[in-house]
């Protein structure tokens, strides 16, 4: 472990001995994983920090006052402390643990919306996002006679920036957009989304689901308004995410789900609530997976994003150049500002025909709609096949992606 | 009438072939033999009422019943679909919605084809079983 750190280049095979699942065989292969958009595997710091935690101070938080409990206790807010630094946020108290990006998204839509929104109101979204970011938008649209909007792409999915600027107006209350595509991996120009949102009084949501993994997170810096991420892909536990909300706009909502710990008072008759981050935090959190995300974070900072950037950015070149010599095949999003995510199409090959033949490769890619079918809708296509590289992968993986490609095609076509 | 043969006789069949391939890459090469044997259905079956629902590719199924006897024709986008319909096909077409219903399947655990069945929202091969017996069941019940 001492050698990745303090480290200008990751040595990707030190990596790699901190991933236990990487050593698996798939169907008489090495395991090559290729599908961590959809979720990252875990370091062993994050598989031991939950063996301890269930061997050795399993309990419930904040309200015992015996030893598990403020153990426990303390482990789960130093979690909100690293995730504050993740983010750049100004106060843990603007920190909201989810079980991910889609509870965050969630708990704004319904929370904030049901709230701010009335009808005629405007909510704009870009043509990228995955249906958590889209259905949530339309369920509380509809609840308030609201109108949710959709900004247009270009046949390589970049945000058309002068239709958004078209549909910008005093009647726009809310912008949420991706900050990365998890389909195409493109990168939307979120900074200057949020500022032209802003100077007509719409607040901005950014779903960080794919970015926060492997872009700089600074809140207060992009000057978003709402940040949702997921820890499970940033190498952390499944069902551990948090909400970042500016700390006025947190306070001024309604709580989200009412229950245990998000109250001050409770009488038959009436309730005060709990402040924040408490407020939007009903009920036994996913205590063990929260206190797992921090090794999790602490993991990637150690290493460096900066240094995992510039070793899945090596990947991604190689990957697209390599796949582009390949027969038929064409690549969905092919930009220069992208996360290291490669999603293609083969002529006259289904998806789902090149996803099972690689699988038999033991090479794991995700293919489908990947969640958002309006914008394959949009590209005229049935899916894709999407390869995501993460700090682990090396090279070699992309060559035996290849290889198991010409196989799929020498077997297809 | 023409016999008919059952069911068990069909599997078994397909048992034997497949026995004969000692790679993943010859039992796959078969199964998208098979897909690309199977005569595309008609532009006009290709409509939404007739799509399987649980298949990331598209799925169009269509069903008759002649003299107590069910016939079913299926088409699907993606070839390795295709090929596992073709084998679908091949038992259950022409038999009693009875033995179709009850039909155990277990020969696909035989082939190796079992992944298939996993309950996931990518495999649609348990969707199509599903569906092949409904139609069984429904022209059972108009009989």
């Amino acid at each position: 472990m001492e050698s990745v750190l303090n480290k200008k280049t990751l040595d990707v095979q030190v990596v790699r001995e901190q991933f236990p699942i990487l050593k698996r065989q798939v169907k008489g292969y090495p395991l090559v994983y290729l599908d961590n958009a959809a979720t990252s595997q875990k370091p062993k710091v994050v598989i031991d920090a939950l063996v301890e935690y269930y061997s050795n101070y399993n309990a419930n938080i904040h309200r015992g006052i015996h030893t598990l409990a403020e153990e426990a206790t303390a482990a789960y807010e130093q979690t909100r402390e690293t995730v504050r630094q993740f983010l750049g946020a100004a106060s843990t108290e603007e920190i909201i643990f989810t079980r991910g990006t889609t509870e965050g998204i969630n708990l704004v839509a319904y929370s904030w919306g049901r709230a701010n929104l009335k009808a005629g109101d405007e909510i704009i979204l870009s043509s990228l996002e995955h249906h958590s970011n889209m259905v949530p938008w339309q369920m509380i649209a509809e609840e308030k006679g609201a109108k949710v909007k959709i900004v247009p792409i270009s046949d390589e999915g970049e945000f058309n920036w002068e239709a958004f600027e078209l549909m910008l107006s005093e009647k726009t209350k809310f912008v949420s957009v991706v900050h990365a595509s998890n389909a195409l991996g493109v990168i939307n120009p979120v900074k200057k989304i949020i500022e032209a949102a802003h100077a007509v009084g719409a607040l901005v949501m950014l779903d960080g689901a794919q970015s926060s993994v492997h872009l700089d997170i600074d809140v207060q810096e992009l000057d978003c308004d709402f940040f949702a991420f997921s820890g499970h892909k940033v190498y952390g536990p499944t069902g551990a995410g948090a909400l970042y909300g500016k700390r006025a706009l947190l306070e001024a909502m309604p709580p989200f789900e009412g229950g245990g710990e998000m109250i001050k008072q409770v009488t038959y008759e009436w309730t005060t609530y709990n402040d924040l981050p408490y407020k939007f935090e009903a009920g036994t959190p996913n205590i063990a997976d929260t206190i797992a995300l921090k090794p999790a974070l602490d993991f990637v900072s150690s290493i460096g994003k900066d240094v995992i950037r510039a070793h899945e950015a090596q990947l991604l070149e190689y990957a697209t150049n390599e796949l582009k010599k390949l027969p038929g095949l064409k690549i969905m999003g092919d930009v220069k500002d992208k996360v290291s995510v490669v999603s293609f199409v083969m002529e006259g090959i289904h998806p789902q025909d090149i996803g099972i033949l690689l699988d038999n490769q033991g090479i794991a890619v995700r293919t489908g709609h990947h969640c958002a079918e309006p914008l394959m809708n949009r590209l005229c296509i049935p899916g894709t096949s999407r390869a995501s590289f993460a700090m682990y992968n090396t090279l070699e993986e992309v060559d035996s992606l290849i290889r198991g490609l010409n196989k799929v095609i020498k077997m297809l076509r | 009438m023409e016999a008919v043969t059952p069911i068990t006789a069909i599997e078994e069949e397909i048992v034997d072939e497949f026995s004969l391939f000692d790679s993943w890459e010859d039992k796959y090469e078969y199964i998208i033999d098979m897909g690309k044997k199977l005569p595309a259905l008609e532009d006009q079956y290709k409509k939404e009422e007739n799509k399987i629902r649980g298949c990331q590719s598209t799925v169009w199924m269509v069903s008759e019943a002649k003299d107590g006897r069910i016939f079913y024709k299926a088409d699907s986008d993606a070839v390795i679909v295709k090929g596992l319909i073709s084998m679908l096909i091949r038992v259950f077409s022409g038999q009693k919605a009875s033995d179709i219903v009850s039909a155990d399947m277990k020969f696909i655990d035989d082939i190796g084809m079992s992944t298939h069945l996993a309950q996931t929202r990518s495999n649609g091969l348990r969707a199509m079983i599903r569906q092949m017996k409904l139609d069984a069941m429904a022209w059972n019940s108009k009989q």
